[in-house]
């Protein structure tokens, strides 16, 4: 990792604590079925009507390992820039609850499918690199629901067997920012790959936090505890903030942290210990004897990276050095693959710095005013292109492309039609405008009196007023020369 | 003609696609017998009234070019079987009726044949007497209060007593070959991944095969034809080409290398089992093959390996039996305690004994001085058998240390009643497959079994070697209807 400092830091009578952060990231593998069994794996079921015999482990049943998940966790793994795996071996970790039904989850423990890799961040200060510690997959259990029946607890097992893919980071995260940047970039190079919607609203995404703190310069690592399956960013942080915080007063206060596994309450903004490291299950984890240890071939991940897309690195550095946009422009264009494939359509045939502003000014007003993604934009990228061509060719000022826009934004019509509809084509006819200018000075002689005595200042007043009297078509730079040479 | 029930399973094909016998004839037969057969207790369900209607249905509709055409058959009550009731021999699957078929029973019925009914079993498999069964212990048709062996002890006693023309078990350490010894009857385990495990109660997931237990090695070739397929619903399943074994057998010993492993000459081995193997050595010397000793040098550490591996995935294996989703389910106060209670009350004391030792060498601080140096051994086995297997074809050894024993005599003694896997459990480790044939008697008049140990997908070898040395023993079951 980059020896960046980071300025998060928490001080507490003259000490100062840095923050230690690892995530274990529990991404849903994008697959139209589980990851042992054929059932399907689609969100907001009726209860129960996804669920196969093996997924409700009946006496008898075997995992039968689908291979798309596997190319799944590949795939993600060559994003990572990680090591693949050839061989690696699923395990079970044993324990019980209601909404486990086979008694252990299948998972990889000791050799994960995929290795060692990195994510690079975008910070402010700059970019920073996150080390990450492996990729493995694992079954997601079922849901136990307690709030529907006083007496029972209910089971909903539609999501028993999904596959997930826990990804670990290193301790290399510094504070709640980090964090942030973390989760985006991976659910960005998931979405880009097409290997996890990064739904966290759904629970595609959540992860498990781990925190420690230790004062300023010291090389070694505090005592951590981890924070149970949180599932916003927001909360993340807040987690962190209040973790981080609470790690240092026990620490400033003489005691000492204990590792431990908390969990973070989102109504009192607080974590509370959830169970003590003597009271850790023992997962009495050990190969799944129904399956054999997973091999793959050269052939098989040089497949898979022959279909690898472009990711947001190289397409960042693609608009910078071929668009060049700049690297705050670049950031916002490729953070999310709908957006920079909208961005790629406009430009097809518009001028690119004015697509840029139109699509980071106007285009993400409106849809984070309509809370929409990009996707689902009232507004085509075909006809925000047309838009923009018609301000480049001086058919409309900018001013009234506003208003066009407005227009389109209620139905994604064709700006060419609406400007056509309602007359708004700039007035770039010199002799018109001449006439109009005319009106307009010979309707205000003090204004000109005062203006050629040097109240410099009456320009703009002249030409508003020329505007006004254009319906605010007329093209503002011919204004702006015809108003200079009249006034000389 | 003899009576039906005297006929093997391939006189009984062949008198049905004759025409001599009719399906029904032959399901009233067997199930006449069983109704006079109850204090044997093989059977844990019967299904006889919709056995005789499906006999019916062939003899209606008769389909000649099957294998087992309109042939009743009983299987061990492992195999799950759509909308019978299938119990593993436990309280906690009391009530369990499975929507699905195992693939092993799919494989006979497709062949023709009709299901009479369950039969008992250790429960979960785990037993070497049929007396961990919570439908009861099972009684051998050798002798009154003699164990049929376990744990396919029902399968054993109902074909040894002729209540079926064959049946099928399932073989974790011994299960299939070890009763079968008892009965007098033979006994095939094959090769680990010839036959599907889907559908079949696990005990211990890799080490279980299910097999075909017959009255001699020509019925067994038949069965064996039938059930060993390549499945992709087992991801253990192994894509190899399947002989028609039946087809394919002969007598072909001259010429072949059996291997003789001197570990196998336990200390207290009976004498009458010594002698029996000598015969056996004998007769396969006379009728042309090579005899060569050899050495299995970590043969001593099977018995303790497999007990680690088979309770450590046992204790997995059975944790989804927790009364959440299907089976006995015991009242509790919350989750925990309803899973206590429903385990204690659903389980045997074998069950949970395996269990506790299962979860025990698979704990943290204990994996690695157990589980994993069980691994280890079981590795060091295979070894040896792979390094035998340069120099022989096959292998000679007594089925068990012993004849049956009484009911009750080793149930307050689990080693003792361990010990009795000694000659079978190393072969589930090392995945080989191998057939025991009824040999002799001991002095009691009670049979003794022979092992001939394969090479990996080398049953036919196997088998050919037997239905050699199942015509000089010329064995001739000694059963009176004591229960009758």
């Amino acid at each position: 990792m980059s020896k960046k400092q980071s300025d998060y830091i928490i001080t507490r009578n003259q000490n100062s604590y840095e923050v230690v952060i690892g995530l274990e990231v529990h991404a849903q593998v994008l697959s139209d079925s589980k990851l042992f069994s054929s059932s399907p794996t689609k969100f907001g079921a009726e209860p129960n009507t996804q669920v196969s015999l093996v997924d409700a482990a009946f006496p008898g049943m075997l995992p039968v390992i689908n291979e798309f998940c596997i190319k799944q966790a590949v795939k993600t793994g060559v994003g990572l820039n990680a090591k693949i795996n050839k061989r690696s071996i699923f395990d079970r970790k044993n324990y019980f609850y209601a909404d486990l039904p086979q008694g252990y989850q299948i998972s990889q423990y000791k050799d994960p499918i995929v290795g060692e890799g990195s994510v690079v961040l975008d910070l402010v200060a700059g970019e920073k690199t996150i080390g990450i510690e492996r990729l493995h997959l694992e079954q997601d259990a079922g849901k136990s629901i307690h709030d529907i029946d006083p007496q029972n607890t209910l089971v909903d097992l539609n999501r028993s067997g999904v596959a997930l893919m826990e990804i670990v980071s290193k301790p290399d995260l510094r504070s709640p920012d980090e964090v942030n940047a973390y989760i985006k970039k991976l659910r960005s190079i998931m979405r880009y790959l097409g290997t996890c919607d990064g739904n966290m609203q759904e629970g595609s995404l959540r992860a498990d936090v781990n925190v420690s703190v230790r004062k300023k310069g010291e090389k070694k690592f505090g005592t951590r505890c981890e924070i149970k399956n949180v599932n916003s960013i927001k909360f993340m942080q807040m987690a962190i903030e209040y973790e981080a915080n609470r790690q240092v007063d026990v620490i400033e206060e003489g005691g000492s942290i204990d590792q431990e596994t908390r969990l973070f309450d989102t109504k009192k903004n607080e974590t509370r210990s959830m169970r003590s490291k003597e009271d850790a299950h023992d997962y009495r984890y050990f190969p799944d004897p129904d399956l054999l240890p997973l091999e793959i071939s050269d052939d098989f991940i040089n497949n898979i990276k022959k279909s690898i897309p472009e990711l947001p690195d190289e397409k960042k550095k693609r608009f910078i050095e071929k668009f060049n946009l700049s690297a705050y422009e670049a950031n916002i264009l490729i953070s999310d693959i709908e957006t920079s494939k909208y961005f790629e359509e406009v430009i097809k045939s518009s001028d690119v710095k004015l697509s840029t502003n139109w699509i980071t000014g106007e285009l993400f007003a409106l849809l984070n005013d309509k809370n929409l993604e990009i996707s689902k934009s009232p507004i085509s990228a075909k006809n925000l292109s047309k838009l923009i061509n018609l301000i480049k060719d001086g058919t409309i000022s900018g001013k009234i492309a506003k208003s066009v826009f407005e227009i389109m934004a209620t139905g994604d019509k064709n700006p060419i039609d609406i400007v056509k509809e309602k007359g708004l084509k700039q007035q770039s006819d010199p002799k018109e405008l001449e006439k109009l200018i005319d009106k307009v000075i010979n309707g205000n002689p003090d204004k000109v009196k005062e203006y050629k005595s040097g109240k410099e200042k009456l320009f703009g007043f002249f030409v508003g007023q020329a505007m006004k009297a254009s319906g605010g078509k007329a093209n503002p730079q011919l204004i702006n020369d015809i108003l200079k040479n009249k006034l000389k | 003609m003899s009576n039906i029930i005297d006929l093997t399973l391939v006189d009984l094909v062949e008198n049905i696609k004759k025409k001599n016998l009719s399906s029904k004839e032959i399901t009233k037969a067997y199930v006449e017998r069983a109704e006079k057969s109850k204090k044997l207790n093989t059977y844990i369900t019967e299904d006889f009234n919709n056995a005789l209607k499906k006999a019916d249905n062939f003899d209606n509709n008769p389909d000649f070019d099957k294998k087992l055409p309109g042939i009743p058959i009983a299987v061990k009550d492992l195999f799950c079987t759509q909308n019978l009731r299938t119990t593993a021999g436990s309280k906690i699957l009391e009530n369990f009726i499975p929507t699905y078929e195992s693939t092993v029973t799919d494989n006979i019925w497709n062949e023709g044949a009709i299901l009479l009914g369950k039969l008992n079993c250790d429960e979960f498999a785990m037993g070497s007497s049929n007396e961990t069964s919570f439908f009861g212990n099972v009684q051998s048709p050798v002798a009154e209060n003699l164990v049929p062996g376990g744990s396919s002890g029902g399968s054993a006693s109902a074909l040894a007593a002729k209540l079926t023309p064959t049946t099928i078990g399932t073989d974790t350490g011994g299960s299939i070959r070890q009763p079968a010894s008892f009965t007098g009857i033979v006994g095939l385990k094959p090769t680990y991944g010839s036959c599907s495990r889907y559908g079949i109660v696990a005990f211990a997931s890799s080490l279980d095969q299910a097999g075909p237990m017959t009255h001699d090695v020509k019925d067994c070739a038949l069965m064996f034809s039938i059930i060993s397929s390549y499945d992709n619903k087992d991801s253990t399943s192994i894509n190899f080409k399947r002989e028609d074994y039946l087809k394919k057998l002969n007598k072909s010993i001259k010429g072949k290398k059996i291997g003789i492993p001197k570990e196998y000459r336990v200390e207290g081995m009976p004498k009458e089992i010594e002698d029996l193997w000598q015969k056996g050595i004998n007769i396969a010397k006379e009728s042309g093959a090579e005899i060569i000793d050899v050495s299995l040098p970590n043969t001593n550490y099977a018995l303790p390996t497999y007990y680690i591996v088979a309770p450590a995935e046992a204790s997995s294996n059975l944790a989804r039996y927790d009364g959440v989703k299907y089976g006995f389910r015991s009242k509790g106060k919350n989750l925990i305690d309803m899973y206590e209670k429903t385990r204690s009350e659903g389980f045997g004391n074998e069950v949970k004994r395996r269990i506790m030792i299962g979860t025990y060498v698979l704990s943290s601080g204990y994996y690695d001085a157990y589980y994993l140096k069980a691994q280890k051994v079981r590795r060091l086995i295979k070894n040896d058998f792979d390094e035998v297997y340069k120099k022989v074809d096959a292998i000679l050894t007594p089925s068990t240390p012993s004849s049956a024993f009484k009911i009750g005599e080793k149930t307050n003694n689990p080693v003792s009643m361990y010990l009795n896997d000694i000659f079978t459990v190393p072969i589930n480790l090392a995945g080989l497959p191998a057939i025991s044939i009824p040999a002799g008697h001991d002095q009691k008049g009670y049979p003794l079994g022979l092992q001939i140990i394969g090479k990996t997908f080398d049953e036919q070898n196997i088998l050919n070697i037997a239905y050699s040395l199942e015509e000089e023993i010329n064995f001739k079951n000694k059963i009176n209807d004591w229960w009758i």
